[in-house]
């Protein structure tokens, strides 16, 4: 039984193997300034010419209407404290460089929590609101806000202390095939990005951008939100949103990108 | 989210000077092609199809849009500086209901 | 890979590359016979409709669209129409139908001599590759016309 089951991943994992076909593409070009980091380039420098400029107009991006939603939440007073995100962190550029720094570990929970989970936190706690849903408008305009608050400044995670064997699993998680496909997502990200996987252009599977204006998706999106989906593509059962297996996979990934700027809103395929 | 739009013109402009307005609004454009992936029935089409642009109350550009308008659009066009006053636009979609942005734009 | 097609004047590799085209058109309704004649019949009686029974005349329009669409979502395109914009001699309108999406019509830009400018810009949803038609009505009752073709890909790992 065992034996056949690899037999026909083995095909299989043949036959998608054979469909990451080598390519000459608008991401070879050698020069990307500050979307490039030594050997790390940002999904910036994969994305068409087309799409990468309506990033660069700030006007223009169909995420800066949620942008401009974080902006108005930041000051509207919500729960039983009578308070807004002003009240106590004063004007947004308060926020510069925070989200270079998450996901972090939290010393309450004993774990890491990414920059959704700490607004969540943040509403809980000290305005005593309701949390907001995952990937719910608000949620994603509120990170889509405060991280936007770096933007250009470099990814920075904190990798050793407290952090280190968080760090450790989502590495593992990261090297680890998984799903009817059997793929893991070094697979694609790390051993073949810039090569085509049938009609996509495979990029580094960055994060730096996050939450990210899919043209897939037509909106926001969470970078839990791209993992489920990479982990549906592969047919494995998806994580939950805010899990422990998609934080330290999300620390992962932050480290892998670091030194590339936070592009926040980015726009990508 | 309701639909929000936004836009962007200069802010002063010389007369007879042709300027760039800018304008994005939130909106699915449900193009009435998609399925319920539950009950397999067609989600009902609701899109903008029609966004107007009035320059002190005069009509200066409007355009008619069809399903096949990407979700969340954006349109871009120009405008002659005559004098100064107010852009006025507006997005109507199927249902009749209209969102209403301005810009004041100055002429020297 | 943003392409400017320029209609005025035509050069021997445009009409070279249109009988391409055509060729291929023409190959796809042999092998599709009724997908794509209808297709084609529907694009054919908008453009109609949008010329007011006239024929369109080549030149005067430029057609900014990728060669290769990232997305079928979200396609940027822009079109300009060389004109004066005077209160004589405007752009009325242009019309823009992509022949192979479930419906031809995707938008008609309306301008006004106050425009100044025969130019706009926005975003459309292309099902697949095919054709964009701009056809442009100008104040005088003339009009014109302009195609290129776009190519969109579906995804690779459904990414």
């Amino acid at each position: 039984m065992r034996k056949a089951k690899y037999g026909v991943l083995g095909l299989v994992g043949l036959a998608v193997s054979l469909m990451i076909l080598p390519t000459t593409s608008s991401a070879d070009e050698t020069n990307w300034g500050k979307y490039q980091n030594g050997d790390r380039r940002s999904g910036y420098t994969y994305a068409a010419k087309e799409t990468r400029n309506i990033q660069d107009d700030d006007f223009a991006n169909p995420a800066s209407i949620w942008l401009d939603q974080g902006e108005t939440l930041w000051s509207k007073v919500d729960g039983e404290a009578g308070k807004s995100c002003a009240s106590c962190h004063k004007g947004a550029d308060s926020m510069a460089g925070v989200g270079t720094r998450y996901p972090k570990y939290d010393f309450k929970t004993k774990k890491l929590i990414n920059l959704e989970q700490q607004i969540n936190t943040c509403r809980k706690d000290r305005m005593k609101a309701k949390p907001y849903k995952y990937e719910s408008s608000q949620l994603l305009s509120m990170t889509i806000f405060v991280r936007a608050q770096s933007r250009d400044m470099k990814m920075n995670v904190a990798i050793d202390g407290n952090a280190a064997p968080f760090f450790a699993k989502g590495k593992e998680f990261f090297e680890e095939r998984r799903g009817q496909l059997d793929m893991s997502c070094k697979n694609c990200h790390e051993d073949n990005p810039g090569n085509m996987a049938r009609a996509n252009l495979l990029s580094e599977g960055q994060g730096n951008g996050f939450p990210t204006y899919r043209l897939k998706w037509q909106k926001p999106g969470s970078i839990h939100r791209r993992f489920r989906g990479c982990n549906k593509n592969v047919r494995a059962k998806p994580f939950a949103y805010g899990s422990d297996e998609y934080n330290n996979l999300e620390l992962y990934v932050a480290w892998r990108g670091r030194g590339l700027p936070v592009e926040t809103p980015a726009v990508r395929n | 989210m309701a639909a929000k739009a936004r836009v962007k013109a200069p802010k002063k402009v010389k007369a007879g000077e042709i300027f760039q307005v800018k304008s994005l609004i939130s909106h699915k454009m449900e193009t009435g092609q998609r399925k319920n992936k539950k009950t397999g029935k067609k989600i009902p089409r609701l899109i903008i199809n029609k966004f107007a642009c009035t320059y002190n109350g005069k009509e200066v550009f409007t355009s008619d849009w069809h399903p096949a308008v990407s979700a969340n659009p954006y349109m871009s066009f120009y405008v002659k500086a005559v004098a100064s006053g107010t852009l006025d636009m507006s997005w109507t979609d199927d249902a009749g209901k209209v969102v209403k942005k301005s810009a004041k734009i100055t002429v020297t | 890979m943003v392409r400017k097609i320029e209609m005025q004047p035509v050069h021997r590799r445009d009409v070279l590359k249109f009988a391409g085209v055509g060729a291929v058109a023409g190959l796809m309704t042999t092998l599709l016979p009724n997908l794509a004649k209808a297709d084609a019949a529907k694009t054919a009686a908008a453009i109609q409709k949008a010329a007011g029974g006239k024929k369109p005349m080549d030149g005067k329009i430029t057609l900014e669209l990728p060669q290769i669409a990232e997305n079928g979502n979200t396609v940027p395109i822009g079109v300009s129409v060389d004109s004066p914009m005077t209160d004589s001699d405007y752009v009325k309108a242009v019309h823009i139908f992509a022949d192979k999406n479930p419906s031809p019509d995707v938008a008609v830009f309306r301008f006004t001599p106050g425009s100044g400018k025969a130019s706009a810009s926005t975003r459309m949803r292309m099902a697949k590759t095919q054709n964009i038609v701009a056809v442009a009505e100008m104040s005088d009752g003339s009009v014109y016309m302009a195609k290129t073709e776009v190519k969109v890909t579906i995804g690779g790992c459904g990414g």
